[in-house]
């Protein structure tokens, strides 16, 4: 059973089953056999016999078409039959091709994942109203994230022709309004010509920065509605991105000329492999340290100025960093009267009901454009104020900062030893096992590395944009697993090794993706970190009660993945794919990994269950 | 000069709290780490994570009894919770997890910094 869950009690039962505060509630009622057939048989022949052999939703893949959509994530669902059906036939399942979901956010974690190393967006199309709203938390990250999606929802729109039961369950006067909070923009095209200019402005919407999903939502009935002649498709032209103003960018450089001890902070900054290479050019010149953030590969690990510098900052350039000030503000030492600079798209669209906007940025100067597009003038800028002597003087500095990333690496490498043996294996040696066997290939780690202790950024090198694809967005655990599936999608056609290490608690959300990797044999290296536990909520409970004085004996309660353990190898193989383990002890891991990268470099998905500590 | 004295006082103050001897149950105290999640934050092999490396342990029993009822940067677990006669078993138990092996001696971290990528 897909998305089209079913439905068995009709509106005047469920009315009859509100009983008065007290009372003991009847049991449901049965589904009468008229609904129970409309949920469960074959679809009634039509009641016209004519067949529709060019139907409007073989239009609607001309026009996917046409944006270079590649892939369309879906859990079947009937409000979209007919467009299914074209993608598949009148579309010959190619550019786009149809890939079978198992969960609504898989499908769009998916396209986030895939968003991220091919820098455009794929389409999700779920079903009306319960598609939607299984969606609706991959939405939200895929929003914060800062990331493009098209999500298209099916719909009854005509309350005049639809069915009781399932189809009225699935359809909606608004039902946009279910995720509205957290895409950039949406619509309800009526008509065939404005489902072209709508799914043409989707796209463009979608890809300029910042970046957003956006949902579409298309009527069922005029997805099977006659067409007579193709309406024309709007040509595709991508706005320049927003930059930022002259006058502020040349404030912006003369701080940075003049400053002693800048700071570069970025967030999601390098969009395309062309914000890297920028950010490289201007840390250069200034010979300032760059902290490259978690988010997205926007600088090379490696690179000397690569790290958090050091003494206290006076002035800091801040790359599409979210939010500012408040508690639990930007790391790192700043002096009490340091000048700090904002470029970042975020204050050109913000929202107002979710938060995820945070606290205001502290700016002395404010630049609302996109960092990645702002970055060459100010670069052109830094390069027309810097005198030689300036140019000396800093080439100084760059000098103690490449000291201290080189002592930042050796103290890497000797907390590394820590527990180095250790069973449960320790994540330090889980990712120089997995270093030492990628680092000769064209590796991309598709799993954010927030819970493994940042380890694979300690000790791989970070280098290319698509290295690392960064994190959920907006914390919510389910994205992990379908992203990686979805990245690892994106690096099959550029021959690239995809790393995914999977934390377990997340793999448990939707673990139906491994079959839709198998399925799509998508290539991609699953290391389960099992911790056995949502551990991150072990410790915030274990401090609750600590800080209550009644101990910790019992933050195991309801944050445990214990008794029974999960069997992850099983799971795999269930799904049909390689699966090994558990592996506890770390002199087993070497040959564990040579054993499933074969099975991947040939092709088709693994997973080693491997045992760890937490952190 | 002084700063020669403050190495020494450290140094001996080190060896002296590396013979302390340890009082406590070492399988009692086993048993209360895992009970107490002090894994969650120091690693079940008390090499750190989260929280702080606690191998090797240069505190006396009194120090760490200390410490834990009224700590700097951990949540607090008081007598009321944690009693000293436990916390001696704890003590116990850290005392004797083994050390790690420094970088230069492990061949594949050797290998990653010889590399240099």
């Amino acid at each position: 059973m897909g998305a089209a869950a079913l439905a068995t009690r009709s509106a005047p039962e469920l009315g009859a089953a509100q009983v008065p505060s007290g009372a003991r509630p009847a049991p449901p009622a049965a589904p009468d056999s008229a609904q129970l057939r409309a949920d469960t048989e074959p679809p009634p022949r039509s009641a016209s016999p004519r067949l529709v052999e060019k139907p409007a939703s073989d239009f609607m893949v001309d026009v996917i078409k046409s944006l270079g959509i590649e892939y369309v994530a879906a859990n079947p669902g009937s409000s979209f039959e007919g467009l299914h059906e074209s993608i598949i036939n009148y579309g010959e399942n190619r550019n786009p091709e149809l890939l079978t979901c198992c969960h609504e956010e898989s499908s769009v974690a998916m396209a986030h994942g895939y968003a991220k190393i091919e820098g455009k967006p794929m389409l999700a199309l779920v079903h009306g109203n319960i598609g939607l709203q299984h969606a609706s938390m991959a939405i939200y990250n895929a929003y914060a994230d800062r990331v493009p999606v098209i999500v298209v929802a099916g719909n009854w729109r005509d309350a005049g022709t639809r069915n009781n039961g399932v189809n009225s369950y699935h359809s909606a006067q608004d039902m946009a309004v279910i995720v509205r909070d957290y895409v950039k923009w949406d619509d309800e095209p009526a008509s065939l010509p404005a489902y072209a200019e709508s799914a043409v402005r989707a796209y463009k919407i979608a890809m300029t920065p910042p970046m957003e999903p956006v949902l579409l939502v298309v009527d069922h009935d005029l997805q099977l509605r006659p067409m007579a002649a193709a309406p024309k498709i709007p040509r595709l032209v991508m706005p320049s991105p927003p930059a930022g103003e002259w006058s502020a960018v040349r404030e912006a450089a003369r701080l940075l000329v003049a400053a002693e001890n800048p700071r570069i902070n970025a967030g999601r900054m390098a969009r395309t492999p062309n914000g890297v290479t920028l950010l490289v050019e201007l840390a250069e010149l200034l010979q300032a340290a760059v902290n490259g953030g978690g988010d997205r590969v926007n600088f090379p690990s490696r690179h000397p100025l690569a790290g958090p510098g050091s003494g206290a900052a006076d002035v800091l350039l801040n790359l599409e960093v979210q939010g500012g000030g408040g508690p639990g503000g930007a790391a790192g030492a700043r002096a009490p009267d340091a000048k700090t600079i904002n470029i970042s798209s975020l204050g050109l669209f913000i929202k107002s009901n979710l938060q995820d906007f945070q606290h205001m940025a502290d700016a002395d100067v404010d630049i609302a454009a996109d960092a990645e597009a702002t970055l060459p003038m100010l670069i052109e800028e830094v390069k027309r104020q810097l005198t030689a002597d300036r140019r000396r003087a800093l080439q100084d500095r760059g000098a103690k900062l490449a000291g201290a990333h080189r002592e930042a690496r050796v103290q890497a490498m000797e907390t590394a030893a820590f527990g180095w043996d250790s069973s449960p294996i320790s994540l330090a040696r889980l990712s120089a096992e997995l270093w030492d066997q990628i680092r000769t290939e064209d590796w991309s780690l598709v799993s954010w590395q927030g819970f493994v202790s940042g380890w694979p950024g300690r000790l791989w090198n970070f280098d290319k944009h698509y290295r690392y694809i960064g994190g959920q967005g907006a914390g919510a655990m389910g994205y992990g697993a379908p992203a990686a599936v979805g990245a690892a999608l994106a690096n099959r056609k550029h021959g690239r090794l995809s790393i995914n290490i999977q934390t377990d608690g997340d793999l448990n959300y939707a673990p139906g993706v491994l079959w839709t990797a198998c399925h799509h044999q998508i290539p991609l290296l699953t290391v389960m970190h099992n911790n056995r536990a949502y551990h991150q909520e072990v410790m915030f409970v274990q401090q609750m009660a600590s800080e209550r004085n009644r101990g910790a004996d019992r933050a195991h309660i309801g944050t445990t993945l214990r008794e029974p353990d999960i069997d992850y190898a099983k799971m795999a193989q269930a799904y049909g794919m390689y699966g090994e383990g558990p592996i506890a002890q770390a002199k087993d891991l070497a040959p564990a990994i040579k054993r499933a990268l074969d099975r991947v470099k040939r092709g088709e998905p693994a997973l080693l269950d491997v045992i760890t500590q937490p952190r | 000069m002084r700063t020669c004295c403050a190495v020494l006082a450290f140094l001996l103050a080190s060896v002296a709290a590396a013979q302390t001897p340890a009082t406590g149950n070492v399988q009692r105290g086993k048993e209360m780490y895992l009970k107490y999640s002090c894994y969650a934050c120091h690693g079940y092999d008390g090499h750190g994570g989260a929280g702080a490396r606690l191998v090797p342990l240069s505190m006396t029993v009194t120090r760490f009894t200390a410490y834990v009822h009224n700590p700097r940067r951990m949540p607090p677990y008081t007598e009321k919770v944690l009693t000293d006669a436990q916390l001696a078993d704890l003590f116990a138990y850290i005392k004797s997890l083994p050390a790690s092996p420094s970088a230069d001696q492990i061949p594949l971290l050797s290998r990653i910094i010889a590399a240099g990528k």
